[in-house]
Protein backbone atom coordinates (compact mmCIF):
# COMPACT_ATOMS: atom_id res chain seq x y z
CA UNK A 1 0.00 0.00 0.00
CA UNK A 2 1.24 3.47 -0.49
CA UNK A 3 2.68 5.67 1.75
CA UNK A 4 0.55 8.44 3.16
CA UNK A 5 2.85 11.33 1.53
CA UNK A 6 2.36 9.62 -1.91
CA UNK A 7 -1.23 9.39 -1.36
CA UNK A 8 -1.17 13.03 -0.51
CA UNK A 9 0.34 14.36 -3.17
CA UNK A 10 -1.95 12.01 -5.73
CA UNK A 11 -4.98 14.27 -4.23
CA UNK A 12 -3.15 17.42 -4.69
CA UNK A 13 -2.05 16.80 -8.46
CA UNK A 14 -5.80 15.65 -9.09
CA UNK A 15 -7.34 18.61 -7.78
CA UNK A 16 -4.90 21.15 -9.50
CA UNK A 17 -6.06 19.73 -12.39
CA UNK A 18 -9.92 19.46 -11.58
CA UNK A 19 -9.38 23.44 -11.17
CA UNK A 20 -7.81 22.94 -14.71
CA UNK A 21 -11.14 21.30 -16.03
CA UNK A 22 -13.56 23.26 -14.17
CA UNK A 23 -12.32 26.49 -15.47
CA UNK A 24 -11.83 25.23 -18.99
CA UNK A 25 -15.86 24.24 -18.82
CA UNK A 26 -17.09 27.24 -17.39
CA UNK A 27 -14.85 29.76 -20.22
CA UNK A 28 -16.65 27.32 -22.81
CA UNK A 29 -19.60 27.77 -20.74
CA UNK A 30 -19.54 31.32 -21.92
CA UNK A 31 -17.72 31.41 -25.24
CA UNK A 32 -20.51 28.62 -25.78
CA UNK A 33 -23.39 31.30 -25.06
CA UNK A 34 -21.34 34.18 -27.50
CA UNK A 35 -21.50 31.80 -30.60
CA UNK A 36 -25.16 31.41 -29.94
CA UNK A 37 -25.72 34.68 -30.34
CA UNK A 38 -23.61 34.34 -33.60
CA UNK A 39 -25.46 32.06 -35.13
CA UNK A 40 -28.87 33.73 -34.54
CA UNK A 41 -26.93 37.01 -36.04
CA UNK A 42 -26.00 35.53 -39.19
CA UNK A 43 -29.54 33.77 -39.95
CA UNK A 44 -31.62 37.07 -41.17
CA UNK A 45 -28.83 38.03 -44.33
CA UNK A 46 -29.26 33.72 -45.28
CA UNK A 47 -32.86 34.18 -45.47
CA UNK A 48 -32.74 37.24 -47.05
CA UNK A 49 -30.74 36.20 -49.88
CA UNK A 50 -32.25 33.05 -50.42
CA UNK A 51 -36.00 34.68 -50.67
CA UNK A 52 -34.36 36.99 -53.54
CA UNK A 53 -32.94 34.22 -55.18
CA UNK A 54 -35.93 32.53 -54.92
CA UNK A 55 -37.68 35.33 -56.63
CA UNK A 56 -34.78 35.98 -59.42
CA UNK A 57 -34.79 32.38 -60.11
CA UNK A 58 -38.92 32.49 -60.66
CA UNK A 59 -38.82 35.80 -62.46
CA UNK A 60 -35.66 34.29 -65.20
CA UNK A 61 -37.01 30.89 -65.85
CA UNK A 62 -34.87 31.62 -69.11
CA UNK A 63 -31.51 31.90 -67.32
CA UNK A 64 -30.10 29.05 -65.41
CA UNK A 65 -26.79 29.82 -63.78
CA UNK A 66 -24.12 27.07 -63.88
CA UNK A 67 -24.62 26.60 -60.00
CA UNK A 68 -28.41 25.69 -60.51
CA UNK A 69 -27.99 23.19 -63.24
CA UNK A 70 -27.99 19.68 -62.32
CA UNK A 71 -24.82 17.86 -64.04
CA UNK A 72 -25.93 14.83 -65.70
CA UNK A 73 -22.97 12.32 -64.58
CA UNK A 74 -21.04 12.96 -61.36
CA UNK A 75 -17.44 11.96 -61.39
CA UNK A 76 -15.75 14.28 -58.79
CA UNK A 77 -16.94 15.47 -55.79
CA UNK A 78 -16.39 18.60 -53.29
CA UNK A 79 -16.24 18.65 -49.19
CA UNK A 80 -16.10 21.89 -47.49
CA UNK A 81 -15.60 20.18 -43.68
CA UNK A 82 -15.63 22.24 -40.74
CA UNK A 83 -13.94 20.87 -37.76
CA UNK A 84 -12.52 22.96 -34.72
CA UNK A 85 -9.04 24.44 -34.36
CA UNK A 86 -8.54 22.96 -30.99
CA UNK A 87 -8.85 19.55 -29.50
CA UNK A 88 -10.28 18.54 -25.79
CA UNK A 89 -13.57 18.75 -27.02
CA UNK A 90 -15.16 15.17 -26.69
CA UNK A 91 -15.83 13.02 -29.87
CA UNK A 92 -16.46 16.19 -32.03
CA UNK A 93 -14.63 15.97 -34.38
CA UNK A 94 -13.60 12.24 -34.03
CA UNK A 95 -17.55 11.50 -34.80
CA UNK A 96 -17.83 13.75 -37.99
CA UNK A 97 -14.28 12.66 -39.42
CA UNK A 98 -15.60 9.31 -39.05
CA UNK A 99 -18.57 9.83 -41.16
CA UNK A 100 -17.05 11.35 -44.21
CA UNK A 101 -14.64 8.91 -43.82
CA UNK A 102 -17.42 6.60 -44.69
CA UNK A 103 -19.06 8.84 -47.21
CA UNK A 104 -15.83 9.33 -49.09
CA UNK A 105 -15.26 5.50 -49.05
CA UNK A 106 -18.90 5.05 -50.46
CA UNK A 107 -18.29 7.63 -53.17
CA UNK A 108 -14.46 5.91 -54.09
CA UNK A 109 -16.36 2.66 -54.25
CA UNK A 110 -18.37 3.97 -56.47
CA UNK A 111 -16.10 5.42 -58.97
CA UNK A 112 -15.95 9.02 -57.88
CA UNK A 113 -12.91 10.69 -56.91
CA UNK A 114 -13.21 13.55 -53.90
CA UNK A 115 -11.76 17.09 -53.73
CA UNK A 116 -11.61 18.35 -49.87
CA UNK A 117 -11.31 22.01 -48.44
CA UNK A 118 -10.78 21.93 -44.55
CA UNK A 119 -11.58 24.73 -42.36
CA UNK A 120 -9.81 24.24 -38.95
CA UNK A 121 -6.68 23.12 -38.07
CA UNK A 122 -8.23 19.48 -37.15
CA UNK A 123 -9.46 18.26 -39.83
CA UNK A 124 -6.50 19.96 -42.09
CA UNK A 125 -4.20 17.95 -39.87
CA UNK A 126 -6.53 14.66 -40.11
CA UNK A 127 -7.07 14.87 -44.19
CA UNK A 128 -3.38 16.00 -44.90
CA UNK A 129 -2.76 12.49 -44.07
CA UNK A 130 -4.93 10.96 -46.02
CA UNK A 131 -4.27 10.10 -49.56
CA UNK A 132 -7.46 12.27 -50.92
CA UNK A 133 -6.92 15.67 -52.62
CA UNK A 134 -7.26 18.46 -49.94
CA UNK A 135 -7.21 21.40 -52.29
CA UNK A 136 -7.64 24.36 -49.82
CA UNK A 137 -7.55 24.69 -46.41
CA UNK A 138 -8.48 27.60 -43.80
CA UNK A 139 -7.22 27.49 -40.05
CA UNK A 140 -6.66 29.73 -36.74
CA UNK A 141 -10.06 31.07 -37.79
CA UNK A 142 -10.23 31.93 -33.52
CA UNK A 143 -14.04 32.39 -31.79
CA UNK A 144 -15.43 34.71 -33.89
CA UNK A 145 -14.42 34.28 -37.63
CA UNK A 146 -15.45 36.67 -40.24
CA UNK A 147 -16.44 35.85 -43.36
CA UNK A 148 -13.59 37.03 -45.57
CA UNK A 149 -11.67 35.06 -43.50
CA UNK A 150 -13.20 31.97 -45.89
CA UNK A 151 -13.76 33.60 -49.09
CA UNK A 152 -10.48 32.20 -50.45
CA UNK A 153 -11.04 28.96 -49.65
CA UNK A 154 -14.43 29.01 -50.96
CA UNK A 155 -13.64 30.57 -54.13
CA UNK A 156 -11.05 27.65 -54.89
CA UNK A 157 -14.09 25.18 -54.67
CA UNK A 158 -16.72 27.59 -56.61
CA UNK A 159 -14.22 27.72 -59.57
CA UNK A 160 -13.52 24.44 -59.37
CA UNK A 161 -16.75 23.51 -59.83
CA UNK A 162 -17.60 26.03 -62.98
CA UNK A 163 -14.92 24.92 -64.81
CA UNK A 164 -16.73 21.29 -64.06
CA UNK A 165 -13.78 19.82 -62.24
CA UNK A 166 -16.25 18.77 -59.40
CA UNK A 167 -19.90 18.31 -60.00
CA UNK A 168 -21.20 18.93 -57.13
CA UNK A 169 -20.36 20.29 -53.40
CA UNK A 170 -21.20 19.36 -49.88
CA UNK A 171 -20.39 20.85 -46.54
CA UNK A 172 -19.77 19.18 -43.39
CA UNK A 173 -20.18 20.85 -39.90
CA UNK A 174 -21.75 19.83 -36.49
CA UNK A 175 -25.31 20.86 -35.92
CA UNK A 176 -25.64 22.55 -33.12
CA UNK A 177 -29.03 20.99 -31.60
CA UNK A 178 -29.11 21.49 -27.84
CA UNK A 179 -26.03 22.11 -25.32
CA UNK A 180 -26.23 18.09 -24.84
CA UNK A 181 -26.42 17.03 -28.96
CA UNK A 182 -24.52 18.02 -31.77
CA UNK A 183 -24.85 16.36 -34.64
CA UNK A 184 -23.01 15.85 -37.97
CA UNK A 185 -24.80 17.47 -40.86
CA UNK A 186 -24.16 17.44 -44.59
CA UNK A 187 -25.39 20.35 -46.71
CA UNK A 188 -25.35 20.05 -50.63
CA UNK A 189 -24.51 23.34 -51.57
CA UNK A 190 -23.98 22.99 -55.18
CA UNK A 191 -25.93 22.77 -57.38
CA UNK A 192 -28.40 24.67 -55.32
CA UNK A 193 -31.54 22.56 -54.57
CA UNK A 194 -33.04 24.61 -52.22
CA UNK A 195 -34.35 27.36 -54.71
CA UNK A 196 -38.11 26.18 -55.57
CA UNK A 197 -40.29 29.35 -56.15
CA UNK A 198 -42.25 29.61 -53.24
CA UNK A 199 -45.67 30.47 -53.37
CA UNK A 200 -46.47 33.93 -52.71
CA UNK A 201 -44.08 34.97 -55.36
CA UNK A 202 -46.87 33.83 -58.03
CA UNK A 203 -48.26 37.53 -57.97
CA UNK A 204 -46.40 38.34 -60.94
CA UNK A 205 -44.10 41.15 -60.39
CA UNK A 206 -40.61 41.55 -61.49
CA UNK A 207 -37.78 43.99 -59.59
CA UNK A 208 -36.09 46.74 -61.54
CA UNK A 209 -32.52 45.63 -62.50
CA UNK A 210 -29.22 47.99 -62.43
CA UNK A 211 -27.06 46.48 -63.85
CA UNK A 212 -28.78 44.01 -65.00
CA UNK A 213 -30.69 40.60 -63.81
CA UNK A 214 -27.55 37.89 -64.48
CA UNK A 215 -24.72 39.74 -62.99
CA UNK A 216 -27.04 40.71 -59.49
CA UNK A 217 -27.81 37.02 -59.64
CA UNK A 218 -24.33 36.06 -59.74
CA UNK A 219 -23.21 38.06 -56.99
CA UNK A 220 -26.21 36.43 -54.90
CA UNK A 221 -25.33 32.87 -55.32
CA UNK A 222 -21.95 33.58 -54.52
CA UNK A 223 -23.20 35.58 -51.34
CA UNK A 224 -25.37 32.89 -50.68
CA UNK A 225 -23.33 29.98 -50.11
CA UNK A 226 -19.98 32.11 -48.64
CA UNK A 227 -23.35 33.14 -46.11
CA UNK A 228 -24.23 29.20 -45.79
CA UNK A 229 -20.80 28.07 -45.04
CA UNK A 230 -19.88 30.94 -42.54
CA UNK A 231 -23.47 29.97 -40.67
CA UNK A 232 -21.95 25.97 -40.58
CA UNK A 233 -18.59 27.73 -39.19
CA UNK A 234 -20.20 29.73 -36.25
CA UNK A 235 -22.51 26.77 -35.52
CA UNK A 236 -19.49 24.79 -35.60
CA UNK A 237 -17.97 26.80 -32.81
CA UNK A 238 -21.40 26.81 -30.99
CA UNK A 239 -20.93 22.76 -30.99
CA UNK A 240 -17.39 22.75 -30.17
CA UNK A 241 -17.75 25.12 -26.99
CA UNK A 242 -20.97 23.14 -25.87
CA UNK A 243 -18.93 19.62 -26.50
CA UNK A 244 -16.13 21.14 -24.63
CA UNK A 245 -18.40 22.08 -22.01
CA UNK A 246 -19.62 18.88 -21.19
CA UNK A 247 -15.84 16.96 -21.83
CA UNK A 248 -14.56 19.35 -19.22
CA UNK A 249 -17.68 18.38 -16.60
CA UNK A 250 -16.87 14.92 -16.75
CA UNK A 251 -13.46 15.19 -16.66
CA UNK A 252 -14.10 17.48 -13.02
CA UNK A 253 -17.26 15.04 -12.04
CA UNK A 254 -13.91 11.92 -12.50
CA UNK A 255 -11.48 14.15 -10.64
CA UNK A 256 -13.85 14.67 -7.75
CA UNK A 257 -14.71 10.50 -7.81
CA UNK A 258 -10.89 10.00 -8.15
CA UNK A 259 -10.12 12.27 -5.28
CA UNK A 260 -12.94 10.54 -2.90
CA UNK A 261 -11.40 7.24 -3.41
CA UNK A 262 -7.80 8.05 -2.96
CA UNK A 263 -9.03 10.06 0.18
CA UNK A 264 -10.67 6.59 1.70
CA UNK A 265 -7.29 4.90 0.62
CA UNK A 266 -5.58 7.67 2.12
CA UNK A 267 -7.25 7.22 5.44
CA UNK A 268 -7.69 3.62 5.51
CA UNK A 269 -3.67 3.82 5.03
CA UNK A 270 -3.42 6.48 8.40
CA UNK A 271 -6.01 4.05 10.62
CA UNK A 272 -3.57 1.17 9.68
CA UNK A 273 -0.41 3.24 10.92
CA UNK A 274 -1.86 4.14 13.99
CA UNK A 275 -3.57 0.19 14.79
CA UNK A 276 -0.20 -0.92 13.96
CA UNK A 277 1.51 1.97 16.28
CA UNK A 278 -0.50 1.07 19.19
CA UNK A 279 -0.23 -2.60 18.80
CA UNK A 280 3.54 -2.20 18.72
CA UNK A 281 3.92 -0.02 22.29
CA UNK A 282 1.42 -2.28 23.45
CA UNK A 283 3.27 -5.20 23.05
CA UNK A 284 6.48 -3.56 23.76
CA UNK A 285 4.90 -2.72 27.32
CA UNK A 286 3.68 -6.09 27.64
CA UNK A 287 7.25 -7.30 27.25
CA UNK A 288 9.08 -4.98 30.27
CA UNK B 1 -46.16 62.58 -40.26
CA UNK B 2 -44.27 61.83 -42.75
CA UNK B 3 -44.17 58.74 -44.45
CA UNK B 4 -41.73 56.17 -43.34
CA UNK B 5 -40.37 53.13 -45.50
CA UNK B 6 -38.87 49.92 -42.81
CA UNK B 7 -34.78 49.70 -43.66
CA UNK B 8 -32.51 46.73 -42.73
CA UNK B 9 -29.47 46.45 -42.81
CA UNK B 10 -27.77 43.25 -42.61
CA UNK B 11 -24.24 41.66 -42.93
CA UNK B 12 -23.18 37.78 -42.90
CA UNK B 13 -22.11 38.29 -39.41
CA UNK B 14 -24.81 40.73 -38.00
CA UNK B 15 -27.72 43.18 -38.43
CA UNK B 16 -26.29 46.24 -38.46
CA UNK B 17 -29.77 48.48 -38.54
CA UNK B 18 -33.67 48.04 -38.37
CA UNK B 19 -35.94 50.67 -38.31
CA UNK B 20 -38.11 53.09 -40.09
CA UNK B 21 -36.64 55.83 -42.45
CA UNK B 22 -38.60 58.39 -44.39
CA UNK B 23 -35.18 58.40 -47.32
CA UNK B 24 -33.12 56.23 -48.06
CA UNK B 25 -29.80 57.42 -49.92
CA UNK B 26 -26.81 55.01 -51.08
CA UNK B 27 -24.48 54.94 -53.75
CA UNK B 28 -25.35 52.26 -56.45
CA UNK B 29 -23.24 50.98 -58.93
CA UNK B 30 -25.00 53.14 -61.61
CA UNK B 31 -24.77 56.32 -59.34
CA UNK B 32 -26.43 57.38 -56.42
CA UNK B 33 -30.31 56.70 -55.47
CA UNK B 34 -32.39 57.80 -53.00
CA UNK B 35 -35.39 55.68 -52.13
CA UNK B 36 -38.44 57.23 -50.83
CA UNK B 37 -41.65 54.92 -49.78
CA UNK B 38 -43.73 53.52 -52.47
CA UNK B 39 -40.41 52.78 -54.71
CA UNK B 40 -40.91 50.40 -57.56
CA UNK B 41 -39.27 46.94 -56.49
CA UNK B 42 -35.18 47.74 -57.57
CA UNK B 43 -32.55 45.58 -57.10
CA UNK B 44 -29.16 46.72 -57.50
CA UNK B 45 -25.42 46.75 -56.22
CA UNK B 46 -23.97 48.94 -54.11
CA UNK B 47 -20.69 50.13 -54.17
CA UNK B 48 -17.89 50.34 -51.60
CA UNK B 49 -19.47 53.89 -49.83
CA UNK B 50 -22.33 55.35 -47.19
CA UNK B 51 -25.71 54.75 -46.99
CA UNK B 52 -27.73 57.48 -45.47
CA UNK B 53 -31.18 57.55 -43.78
CA UNK B 54 -32.63 60.87 -43.04
CA UNK B 55 -35.60 60.74 -40.74
CA UNK B 56 -37.70 63.55 -38.93
CA UNK B 57 -34.64 65.59 -40.41
CA UNK B 58 -32.03 63.96 -38.58
CA UNK B 59 -29.32 61.91 -40.78
CA UNK B 60 -27.96 58.46 -39.88
CA UNK B 61 -24.60 57.23 -41.90
CA UNK B 62 -23.63 53.91 -42.40
CA UNK B 63 -20.53 52.97 -44.17
CA UNK B 64 -20.70 49.75 -46.09
CA UNK B 65 -18.03 48.00 -48.31
CA UNK B 66 -20.72 47.16 -50.84
CA UNK B 67 -23.49 44.93 -51.31
CA UNK B 68 -26.80 44.46 -52.59
CA UNK B 69 -29.67 46.59 -52.21
CA UNK B 70 -33.08 45.64 -52.80
CA UNK B 71 -35.89 47.47 -52.52
CA UNK B 72 -39.80 47.06 -52.78
CA UNK B 73 -42.66 49.31 -51.92
CA UNK B 74 -43.03 49.33 -47.89
CA UNK B 75 -39.15 47.47 -47.47
CA UNK B 76 -35.78 48.50 -48.05
CA UNK B 77 -33.06 45.78 -47.23
CA UNK B 78 -29.11 46.52 -47.73
CA UNK B 79 -27.20 43.21 -48.17
CA UNK B 80 -23.72 44.62 -46.83
CA UNK B 81 -20.73 42.78 -47.42
CA UNK B 82 -18.65 42.44 -44.52
CA UNK B 83 -15.28 43.53 -46.45
CA UNK B 84 -14.01 45.01 -49.92
CA UNK B 85 -15.31 42.62 -52.74
CA UNK B 86 -13.20 42.91 -56.13
CA UNK B 87 -11.78 40.11 -58.45
CA UNK B 88 -8.56 40.31 -57.38
CA UNK B 89 -8.76 40.10 -53.87
CA UNK B 90 -11.11 36.76 -54.13
CA UNK B 91 -8.60 35.59 -56.49
CA UNK B 92 -5.62 36.30 -54.34
CA UNK B 93 -7.43 35.35 -50.78
CA UNK B 94 -8.02 31.76 -53.42
CA UNK B 95 -4.35 31.65 -54.10
CA UNK B 96 -3.63 31.81 -50.35
CA UNK B 97 -5.58 28.84 -49.06
CA UNK B 98 -4.47 26.57 -51.58
CA UNK B 99 -1.13 27.24 -50.85
CA UNK B 100 -1.81 26.51 -47.40
CA UNK B 101 -3.08 23.55 -48.09
CA UNK B 102 -0.65 22.73 -50.64
CA UNK B 103 1.98 23.53 -47.44
CA UNK B 104 -0.02 21.27 -44.71
CA UNK B 105 0.26 18.02 -47.49
CA UNK B 106 3.82 18.71 -47.76
CA UNK B 107 4.02 18.72 -44.17
CA UNK B 108 2.90 15.30 -43.29
CA UNK B 109 5.38 12.81 -42.00
CA UNK B 110 3.55 9.76 -43.31
CA UNK B 111 0.47 8.58 -45.22
CA UNK B 112 -2.08 6.78 -44.14
CA UNK B 113 -5.03 4.67 -46.13
CA UNK B 114 -8.38 5.07 -45.30
CA UNK B 115 -8.51 1.43 -43.45
CA UNK B 116 -5.66 2.44 -41.22
CA UNK B 117 -7.47 5.70 -40.74
CA UNK B 118 -10.64 3.96 -40.19
CA UNK B 119 -8.78 1.51 -37.50
CA UNK B 120 -7.69 4.79 -35.53
CA UNK B 121 -10.76 5.91 -35.65
CA UNK B 122 -12.70 2.69 -34.45
CA UNK B 123 -9.57 2.51 -31.73
CA UNK B 124 -10.06 6.03 -30.89
CA UNK B 125 -14.00 5.50 -30.17
CA UNK B 126 -13.60 2.22 -28.66
CA UNK B 127 -12.08 4.00 -25.69
CA UNK B 128 -14.34 6.62 -25.56
CA UNK B 129 -17.27 4.19 -25.45
CA UNK B 130 -14.60 2.06 -22.44
CA UNK B 131 -14.26 5.20 -20.84
CA UNK B 132 -18.16 6.29 -21.18
CA UNK B 133 -18.88 2.85 -19.56
CA UNK B 134 -15.89 2.89 -16.84
CA UNK B 135 -17.96 5.80 -16.00
CA UNK B 136 -21.34 4.54 -15.69
CA UNK B 137 -20.37 1.67 -13.47
CA UNK B 138 -18.55 3.80 -11.14
CA UNK B 139 -21.28 5.83 -10.69
CA UNK B 140 -23.34 3.05 -9.81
Amino acid sequence: MASGKEIRTQIASIKSTQKITSAMEMVAASKMRKAQERMAATRPYADKILNVIQHLAHANPEYKHVYLQDRQETQRVGYIIVSSDRGLCGGLNNNLFKEVLHEIKTKSDAGLQVDICAIGQKASAFFSRLPVNMVAQVTQLGDAPRVHELIGSIKVMLDAFESGHIDSLYLVYNQFVNTMTQEDKFIRLLPVSSVEPSQDLLAHWDYIYEPDAKEVLDDLLVRYIESVVYQGVVENIASEQASRMIAMKNASDNAGDLIDDLQLVYNKARQAAITQEISEIVAGAAAV
Amino acid sequence: MAMTIHVDIVSAEESIYSGLAEVVIASAQEGEVGIYPRHAPLLTRLKAGEVRLLKDGKEEQFYISGGILEVQPQIVTILADTALRAADVDEAAALEAKASAEKALADKSTKMEYAEAQAQLAEAMAQLRAIERARKTRKH
